[in-house]
């Protein structure tokens, strides 16, 4: 990269920091210059949104009372304005409330909180079941009930055709049918992985000697990309997520596909696992 | 007062004092082992600084340039945070600034056991040796060092790093664990038993209170780190399977030994540095501390309240839903106290006359990053939207906003506030106001984009990632560029103090600065408080 070039991505960053409005949040995808969550794809991280939205408004005005505050003392109270100090140095009235509204401010956070935890817990009857199995430094996945398997693997930035995002694109990604309710076994084989799509609000470690479950239901169509969240070694910013969300029609186009490759493969699978 | 320090200081002058090897060596003084306490953390901090040096340079882009293997990367995040962490902030917070300043500020002749002291300095520079030659060792298949993060998280760091270098950084964190017991042990003792005449509880300087309250937290934390990380250990090297499932262990184990002692690790990080701030705003405002009481048992029960929050770091891990809950109601406890501090510097500045010497804009600075970094906090107290934040830049924002900004702010704001009285000499206001901005401005730059990169989805310990994050990642890097040139200005101003040798007096700040050791000559003589003062 040229001088010239890095001159202006420095300008253009701080072009960003004063004057760029927020840049647009993609689904599926991080944006450039993105300053919030990606788009919401399902009903969990709509709610996830709502409530960071909530408190986020909370500590701003909370972080701007506190910095008016000391911005107005270092004015009024600094020595050429306020030669004499005072000697106070107890008010009880105040020190109770500056005791007893923060908690009335974090129980208006709580509720919404214990509400939207328990919502991503409440498990819904499973449409797809899938299995995902981290390994050190991809992912396999199962659909236990259609008899599909397969690995997980990233594109390398020399094989990525045009369009593809880079450390994103995977060679077999995860097709799901919209609006189904598809719960998501994870497993691993090595050391502890994390599923995670930013998008769906889905974030479970993946640890070895236990089968844990996380579930979405995703409602709009398209590609969503995820990366490994829990550091696993050398490659752990190279295992991405990929789901392909797609109509019931594609997904059972895609199942019959799959299957049938599989019963072609059946050989060579079964050699592959002893 | 000041007519009897002075007569100490001249008695001192025909006193014995050892030189050479058998003074630094060999020292038992509070003030030697402080200062070499200091050395210490100021090589742990350039050495930390370098390592994230490298890795913003690597993040400055999207793509792989610095580092070859990125796996050494790992090894550069995994280094940083232990140095930082055991080397650079709790050798200042409590190594330097509570050595020098508990026995000055008690009114005691020095610490209750000299000669622990400094086994527990020599044990922590040895252990320092061993994590650096840890980083030269083999750690995963072809690679060297320990890539397995500050939080070493099982199996990754059992048989997903076969060499050597993780055994290095246990018995690094062994001898720094055993360092900072036998430290705690003698601050407990000291602060409890030495305290000068007239001094009770109630009387004592924040700061004390702060390095009293710090000290429990080690000596009943690091005990359970000892245990985990031998465990670890034994599971490495002699067959035992605490953390290996294969054969009937548990990973998550190690999760909820490591974040039994984590979390209260980050008060013990954060509680001198609170007691700091409150002598400095007090001093630079000309008022006592507002709401005294408040302020210390708040730092009681931040450190009670500490140690019953640790999961909320393991929202991921897939726990039971009631147990995050749990997590999430204890978690926010904390906020009350926290802002019972914040409130309360405040209301120590209201209504004072207020001096804007470099301490006070240290600590000014510190009152508001850490504000910020307490809010985000509440955020991620938050189960339900850790959903999205966990392991994401949005938390290494917040941990270096109470660190970074915090902890690292007040430690120069003490710098400022007590180095003329340990050296006798004046810094310049000037450079220090200088590097103030740097850092101001610089770690604001560096931190606070990596928000906006934790929302986007970000993933933490990445060497390389989607171009989408290129934006921040420049602001980022550019702004941890300039903080590293704010702390070359750090020393270039510590040449300056202690070359032109400009005289502090021996209570440079005025009527403000009103505990013990302003009554002492600055620097106070090598031993102080034979004759013990009465506090009316």
């Amino acid at each position: 990269m040229g001088m010239l070039h890095r001159a202006l991505m420095v300008l253009a960053a701080l072009a960003g920091l004063s004057a760029s409005g927020p840049a647009l949040a993609g689904m599926g995808q991080p944006s450039p210059w993105q300053i919030n969550f990606q788009d919401a794809a399902t009903p969990i991280m709509e709610q996830i949104t709502d409530f960071h939205n909530y408190v986020t408004i909370i500590i701003v005005v909370i972080t701007l009372f506190v910095l008016a505050l000391m911005i107005y003392a270092m004015v009024r109270f600094n020595e050429k304005n306020n030669p004499e100090p005072s000697r106070t140095s107890h008010n009880t009235l105040l020190e109770v409330a500056w005791t007893v509204i923060p908690i009335f401010i974090l129980v208006a956070i709580a509720i919404p909180s214990f509400r939207l935890l328990f919502a991503q817990y409440d498990f819904p009857k499973a449409d797809v079941t899938i299995t995902a199995t981290g390994s050190q430094w991809y992912w396999s996945y199962e659909y236990p009930d259609e008899g599909i398997s397969f690995d997980s693997i990233m594109v390398p930035d020399a094989n990525l055709k045009p369009g593809q995002p880079r450390l994103l694109t995977v060679d077999n990604e995860v097709v799901v049918p919209v609006g189904a309710n598809v719960v998501v076994g994870l497993k691993s084989n090595d050391v502890i992985h994390d599923w995670a799509v930013p998008s769906f609000g889905v974030k479970l470690d993946a640890v070895p000697g236990r089968l844990q479950q996380t579930w979405f239901r995703a409602e709009h169509e398209g590609w969503f990309y995820g990366q490994c969240s829990e550091l696993c070694g050398r490659n752990h910013a190279f295992m991405p997520i990929a789901v392909r969300v797609v109509s019931q029609d594609e997904y059972d186009a895609w199942v019959a596909s799959k299957k049938s490759a599989a019963i072609d493969a059946k050989g060579k699978v079964a050699s592959a696992r002893d | 007062m000041a007519n009897h320090a002075q007569a100490e200081a001249a008695h001192h002058d025909h006193d014995d004092h050892p030189h050479g090897l058998r003074r630094w060596l060999f020292s038992t003084n509070h003030k030697d082992i402080g200062t070499l306490y200091l050395i210490l953390s100021l090589v742990g901090g350039i050495v930390g600084a370098l390592l994230s040096m490298g890795m913003r340079a690597e993040l400055m882009e999207p793509g792989m340039q610095v580092f070859g293997n990125p796996e050494m990367f790992n090894v550069f995040v995994t280094a940083h945070g232990l140095i930082m962490v055991f080397f650079a902030v709790m050798p200042a917070t409590m190594g330097a600034f509570g050595n020098w300043m508990v026995p000055l500020m008690i009114g005691a002749p020095d610490m209750a056991f000299p000669r622990m002291n400094n086994i527990s300095f020599w044990l922590l520079a040895m252990a320092f040796v061993l994590l650096v030659m840890s980083l030269f060792m083999p750690g995963a298949p072809g690679s060297t060092g320990p890539g397995a993060g500050w939080t070493i998280y099982a199996p990754l760091s059992t048989s997903g790093t076969p060499g050597v270098a993780v055994d290095f950084a246990i018995l690094a964190l062994h001898l720094g664990g055993a360092s900072s017991i036998l430290g705690a042990i003698n601050f407990i003792t000291t602060i409890l038993n030495m305290r000068a005449p007239g001094m009770t509880l109630h009387k004592m300087p924040l700061f004390v209170w702060s390095i009293l309250v710090t000290a429990f937290l080690l000596l009943l934390s690091l005990p359970v780190l000892a245990g985990a990380i031998t465990m670890l250990l034994t599971d490495r090297n002699f067959g035992t399977a605490f953390f290996d499932s294969k054969h009937g262990g548990d990973p998550v184990l190690w999760q909820h030994l490591f974040w039994f002692f984590g979390h209260p690790e980050v008060y013990i990080m954060i509680l001198p540095g609170f007691g700091m701030i409150s002598q400095i705003i007090s001093t630079f405002s000309k008022k006592p501390v507002f709401g005294y009481l408040g302020m210390a048992y708040a730092m009681v029960a931040i450190g009670v309240i500490g140690f019953v929050v640790w999961a909320h770091h393991m929202y991921a891990a897939g726990l039971d839903v009631n147990t995050q809950a749990y997590f999430v109601f204890a978690t926010m406890v904390i906020a009350v106290p926290t802002g019972v501090k914040i409130f309360s510097w405040i209301a120590t500045m209201w209504g004072g006359s207020i001096q804007f010497k470099t301490p006070m804009v240290w600590a000014l600075g510190f009152i508001f990053l850490f504000t910020v970094g307490g809010v985000t906090g509440v955020m991620l107290a938050n189960a339900g939207v850790d959903r999205s934040f966990h392991d994401t830049y949005y938390v290494v924002a917040h941990f270096h906003y109470v660190l970074s900004l915090g902890a690292v702010f007040s430690l120069f704001a003490g710098w400022y506030y007590w180095s003329p009285k340990m050296y006798g000499y004046m810094y310049s206001e000037f450079i220090g106001k200088l590097h103030f901005w740097m850092m101001f401005i610089g770690a604001n730059l560096a931190f606070f984009p990596q928000h906006f990169l934790g929302l986007a989805g970000m993933p933490r310990r990445y060497a390389d990632y989607p171009d989408a994050f290129a934006g921040w990642n420049l602001v980022s890097s550019l702004g941890a560029y300039l903080a590293f040139a704010g702390f070359i200005v750090f020393f270039i101003g510590v040449i300056v103090q202690f070359s032109r040798k400009e005289k502090a007096a021996a209570n440079p700040w005025g009527p403000g600065a009103t505990t013990l050791e302003w009554t002492l000559p600055s620097p106070p003589p090598f031993h102080t408080f034979d004759t013990l003062p009465r506090i009316k």
